[in-house]
């Protein structure tokens, strides 16, 4: 067995999603997705006992694209987060129904395959279409099935979709140009490629003009905390769990090991605006008077924080980034989630309408507050394991770079608690709030479970991911 | 064995915890509060074995667990050291624990919480003994964190109040600030030592390692800043008054007892590091030197029982740090010792009142009760002794070793210490004849109502108030217990203070400072009958006193306003204008393309059509470039 089967998986629960009829759409979807899961789990433990779980096959000769997908760790670490993370965002929306269900259901299934297709991909066209791909649903999911009024909807997914589709053009320039020189798309082609410096700087740029605006990164973000806003619950989910993610793991797999001398020459550039980002992002959070406004905020932080710890290209940065990685697209997910549950009770995600939730609710208030500890990472949890090392690996290139990065445990705190106390605490809200269902409840407490054990037990993704990244951190050293 | 009594040691807390929040409320409140009474009196008997067998065989016992994290230069793992300081601290720890537990059962009995209140307390105990017992800094760290978690739960435990929630928010993030400095220490200690266990950097040290001092110094400089965060110290202070919106029971164990004593312990934990960076001393003794001085005067004229003690910390938590800066740690460790004992027993004896008051903090509606509250009266002299000094009691012998010792280092650092403690003697003794002595100034129906409280309160007062009076005895002048007992904690050997002309002399001048002080809290409020003045009435410079020197509203001016200031540019100004610029590109695009209309629509159509156009010409051209 091979990752192709993953892939087939996704694209056959897609199709088989489109064509179930709106009643049993959710619900094949949801089998789908754990099949995924499954099979991710099974391609893990073959990739853990040593055997072959590449696809590769040859596609178009001329020009020479193969379909080749490997699995190295990093890959599979990725893989595993974008199928666990399915069913769980799946089952998180069996509270809402949308019209015509099955293409909307169809269309995340779609988004999933797309971005599987990503992080596997050791092709660099292969990559770009599925990179494009993952677009398009999510495109049509906010738009279509989004909140808020459909004018300023639309004007804030187009500008979405324009803005990302403009930076991959970028990346897209960069790959040709790479092929014109390699003859080839394959990762190990491009990245033996000899470049001069000024090549690299250029194709660096190219990438980095898809990968900031993706992930996103200041400059380049004004497009997603509208777009977080106004896409339905599991839209955000996507985008902030997952989605965002193919961006970060890019430059790990993609940008730093083609142009290693740009990236050793520019580092302090990008990760100081990374780190902007990080308190920008904390800034502009303490203002906020929408709760998924607030968490698309935060998730600009904390992705800047991640974006710094790999461009310092040391092992602790980028372990501790795919760490963060990780344990941000758990928790984003379930903040989102909490959003989500508040708004389908009070039908608002305006802070201000919020408030005296907590005498109402005691398991959601429990479970909101962990995941607010988890996302201000606090020791135990997942999310401090990856912080830590992002850091440690920023006092290694500069301290004072690493203690700027690190005003992110202060402001974290700042608006997350905030948040907190203005959207729970409190006298009792006029409005009735039910405690958590059962649905509700499952899919947060797998999230906090993930969440507690990691952060206690990390070792067994630090060993699947660490392999893999001394290998890219090789490539990026060879000269 | 060992292993299985140390996870009983951390476990029995943590699964009162789980147990009070599962089933708390399923159960009798009295049998909520009994578990988790229980689960700390487990911890406490384990303790004791661990205390016994260390103070006999000498040896540390070194517990690993498991990995838990992966650096380049170093790994971390959940691995656990009980020496001589851990035990010790464990012993009070889960010692006063226990009796503040009981406490809760009476005092908190009526509480629609009473379940969570005491889950809470217990995972503040699960997390105090790991910041005890871990091996490395960030074992350390994760109870650290912890508890000051268990402290925001616990100050905004009545969550219907915002003006509470505030409070525990400030508190989480100020004590955070101390914990970056917490974390960039730890950052340069694995950098400098490639571990952060205690035990490997103390062997580095001690056999002769070279390191560089420059960098060791910024994180002794960076641990003192997450002391000072945790132990309430001059910048971060301000947490600690506030966090007094909390139930009593908290403010005795977490801000007054334990918690805030992290700080010296981390300090003292680390002292081969700190002996070697002497100008981070310097800072520290002259920290905590200040912080003393500041919060006596705070204290002297506040009228919130409540506010006075909390005040009164932060000044015995300044005399801590000026021992530990001083380099006398084992001195320091004496008085987090006797002062756990004499103010659990004042925050307990005040929260008896509080509660025999309905509620009432504000000492001005006092007055008389040793008439009504004998055993509260009689412990509360007691610690109120202990505290200013008094011969035999627990607070003048600890306290006396700290000014000793700042007599022989620094003449200027032992006077300021020397007036912090006449103060202390003056506003403890006028907190004392303001609460229980004249006549009651409240409500007749308070008074109807004025009882002695229940005997769950008055046993563990009376337990506190006999160690204030026989706690100190651990570390008697010239022949001390404690400083043989700790002796290992430290590389080489220790320099004792003898018994000489000199000692008697300091020991007279604490004395009759204490004595000035007492008397001139007798002369103001028994002889005078004075009774301080409506909060509208008070002017000059006591006014600068009682608003605590504007330090909050300086904060409010200097550092929050402008950081909000900040986010509101950032947020209407900033990200309009990029937002508005690179919306302004897509339109420029808009124009010179002559697809306006098309884009408008958000005809997603078109969209596609250019990617697939743009696809296939990418296509056609390689196929034409071949």
């Amino acid at each position: 067995m091979d990752v192709s089967l993953l892939l087939i998986i996704l694209l056959v629960g897609a199709i088989a999603t489109f064509l179930s009829g709106d009643k049993w759409a959710s619900k094949t979807a949801l089998v789908f997705s754990l099949a995924a899961f499954g099979a991710s789990l099974y391609l893990l433990s073959l990739y853990n006992a040593g055997q072959n779980i590449n696809f590769i096959a040859r596609w178009i000769s001329v020009p020479n694209i193969s379909l080749s997908f490997k699995a190295d760790g990093l890959a599979l670490a990725l893989v595993l987060l974008t199928t666990a993370l399915t069913p769980l965002i799946l089952f998180s929306s069996f509270g809402n129904s949308y019209d015509k269900s099955r293409n909307f259901y169809g269309l995340v299934m779609l988004m999933v395959f797309a971005m599987a297709g990503t992080f596997l991909s050791d092709d660099g066209f292969l990559y770009y279409i599925f990179w494009e791909i993952a677009l398009i649903p999510i495109y049509f999911i906010a738009l279509i099935w989004g909140n808020g009024n459909p004018q300023s909807r639309r004007k804030a997914v187009v500008k979405f979709f324009i803005y990302t589709f403009a930076g991959s053009l970028f990346m897209l320039v960069s790959f040709i140009y790479l092929y014109l020189r390699a003859g080839s798309f394959l990762w190990a082609d491009l990245t033996s490629v000899e470049l001069t410096a000024r090549e690299q700087f250029w194709i660096f740029l190219g990438f980095f003009m898809a990968y900031a605006i993706k992930i996103p990164l200041i400059p380049f973000h004004t497009w997603q905390a509208k777009v977080y806003q106004k896409a339905p619950a599991v839209g955000t989910m996507l985008l902030s769990g997952i989605m965002l993610k193919m961006a970060l793991y890019s430059i790990i797999r993609w940008q730093l090991p083609i142009a290693p001398v740009a990236a050793k020459e520019y580092m302090f550039y990008f990760i100081g605006l990374s780190v902007a980002g990080v308190i920008y992002g904390s800034i502009i959070a303490l203002k906020q008077k929408d709760l998924k406004k607030l968490l698309a905020y935060s998730s600009l932080a904390h992705v800047g924080l991640i974006a710094a710890g790999i461009y310092t290209l040391t092992l602790d940065g980028l372990r501790g980034a795919v760490l963060q990685m990780i344990s941000h697209g758990f928790v984003i997910v379930g903040l989102f989630f909490a959003a989500e549950i508040i708004s389908r009770r009070y039908n608002t995600t305006k802070i201000s309408e919020m408030g005296g939730i907590r005498i109402q609710s005691t398991k959601f208030t429990s479970m909101f507050m962990i995941l607010v500890l988890a996302s201000i990472s606090l020791p135990g949890t997942f999310n401090f394991i990856g912080e830590f090392a992002l850091l440690y690996g920023l006092t290694q290139v500069n301290i004072w770079v690493a203690i700027l990065a690190g005003t992110t445990i202060i402001l974290g705190a700042f608006y997350m608690l905030k948040m907190f106390q203005k959207v729970m605490l409190g006298k009792k809200n006029e409005k009735l709030f039910a405690d958590v269902n059962f649905n509700e409840g499952f899919s947060m407490v797998i999230i906090i479970a993930v969440l507690l054990f990691f952060g206690l037990y990390p070792k067994p993704i630090v060993d699947l991911i660490t392999p893999s990244l001394e290998q890219i951190l090789a490539v990026i050293n060879r000269i | 064995m060992e292993t299985s009594l140390l996870l009983t040691l951390l476990l029995a807390p943590f699964a009162g915890f789980l147990f009070n929040i599962f089933f708390g409320k399923k159960v009798s409140r009295n049998i909520s509060g009994t578990i988790g009474t229980i689960a700390v009196a487990v911890s406490f008997i384990v303790s004791l074995n661990f205390f016994f067998q260390i103070n006999s065989t000498k040896q540390p016992i070194l517990i690993d667990l498991f990995q838990w994290m992966t650096l380049e230069n170093f790994n971390v793992n959940f691995s656990f050291l009980l020496d001589q300081l851990s035990v010790l601290w464990l012993l009070f720890v889960t010692g006063i624990g226990t009796l503040i537990h009981i406490y809760s059962i009476s005092y908190m009995h009526d509480d629609e919480n009473l379940n969570k209140f005491f889950a809470y307390l217990n995972l503040f105990i699960f997390f105090m003994i790991m910041l005890v017992v871990g091996s490395n800094l960030l074992i350390m760290f994760i109870g650290w964190e912890g508890v000051g978690l268990c402290s925001y739960l616990l100050i905004g435990f009545w969550y219907k109040n915002q003006d509470y929630n505030d409070a525990a928010k400030k508190a989480f993030i100020m004590n955070r600030i101390g914990d970056l400095g917490f974390l960039v220490g730890v950052f340069i200690l694995g950098y400098l030592f490639n571990s952060i266990d205690f035990a490997t950097m103390k062997t580095a040290i001690a056999s002769g390692q070279s390191v560089d001092l420059g960098w060791l110094g910024f994180a002794t400089l960076c641990l003192f800043i997450g002391a000072s965060g945790k132990s309430a110290q001059i910048p971060l202070y301000t947490w600690l008054p506030d966090a007094m919106a909390g139930p009593t029971p908290v403010s005795a164990l977490i801000h007054a007892a334990t918690m805030v004593t992290a700080g010296i312990f981390m300090i003292t934990r680390l002292n081969f590091l700190f002996d070697l960076t002497p100008d981070v001393q310097m800072i520290i003794a002259v920290v905590g030197a200040v912080t003393s001085l500041v919060a006596a005067f705070i204290a002297l004229v506040q009228n919130d029982i409540k506010k006075v003690l909390a005040y009164s910390t932060v000044s015995q938590l300044g005399l801590m740090f000026l021992a530990l800066g001083l380099g006398a740690y084992e001195i320091a460790v004496f008085h987090v010792i006797t002062h756990a004992f004499f103010k659990a027993c004042l925050f307990l004896g005040s929260g008896s009142v509080i509660h025999a008051l309905g509620g009432e903090q504000d000492m001005r509606k006092m007055g008389g009760l040793r008439k009504y509250m004998k055993v509260t009266y009689i412990t509360f002299f007691i610690a109120t002794l202990a505290i200013s000094g008094i011969p035999i009691f627990a607070g003048f012998f600890s306290k006396d070793e700290i000014l000793m010792v700042a007599f022989h280092e620094n003449k200027a650092l032992w006077a300021i210490a020397s007036l912090a403690s006449i103060m202390t003697a003056f506003y403890m003794f006028r907190l004392l004849y303001l609460t229980f002595f004249k006549e009651f100034r409240g409500t007749e129906e308070q008074k109807h109502h004025l009882h002695e409280s229940p005997s769950l309160i008055t046993f563990p007062l009376v337990v506190l108030a006999i160690l204030s009076t026989v706690g100190g005895f651990i570390s008697f002048p010239g022949n001390s217990w404690l400083n043989g007992y700790l002796t290992p904690i430290f590389i080489g050997a220790r320099e004792e203070h003898h018994l000489d002309g000199t000692t008697y002399m300091l020991m007279g001048i604490a004395v009759i400072g204490a004595l000035i002080g007492i008397g001139m809290a007798y002369s103001n409020y028994i002889k005078k009958s004075q009774v301080p003045s409506e909060d509208s009435e008070i002017t000059g410079f006591a006014k600068v006193l009682y608003n605590k020197f504007y330090v909050d509203e300086i904060y409010m001016a200097v550092i929050v306003k402008p950081i909000y200031a900040i986010a509101s540019f950032s947020k209407n100004f900033i990200e309009t204008a990029i937002s508005g610029f690179v919306f302004g590109l897509g339109k420029v695009t808009n124009i010179v393309g002559n697809q306006g209309k098309a884009i408008q629509n958000g005809s997603v159509g078109f969209y596609l059509f250019v990617f697939v156009i743009a696809s296939a010409s990418f296509i056609a051209y390689l196929f034409l470039a071949q």
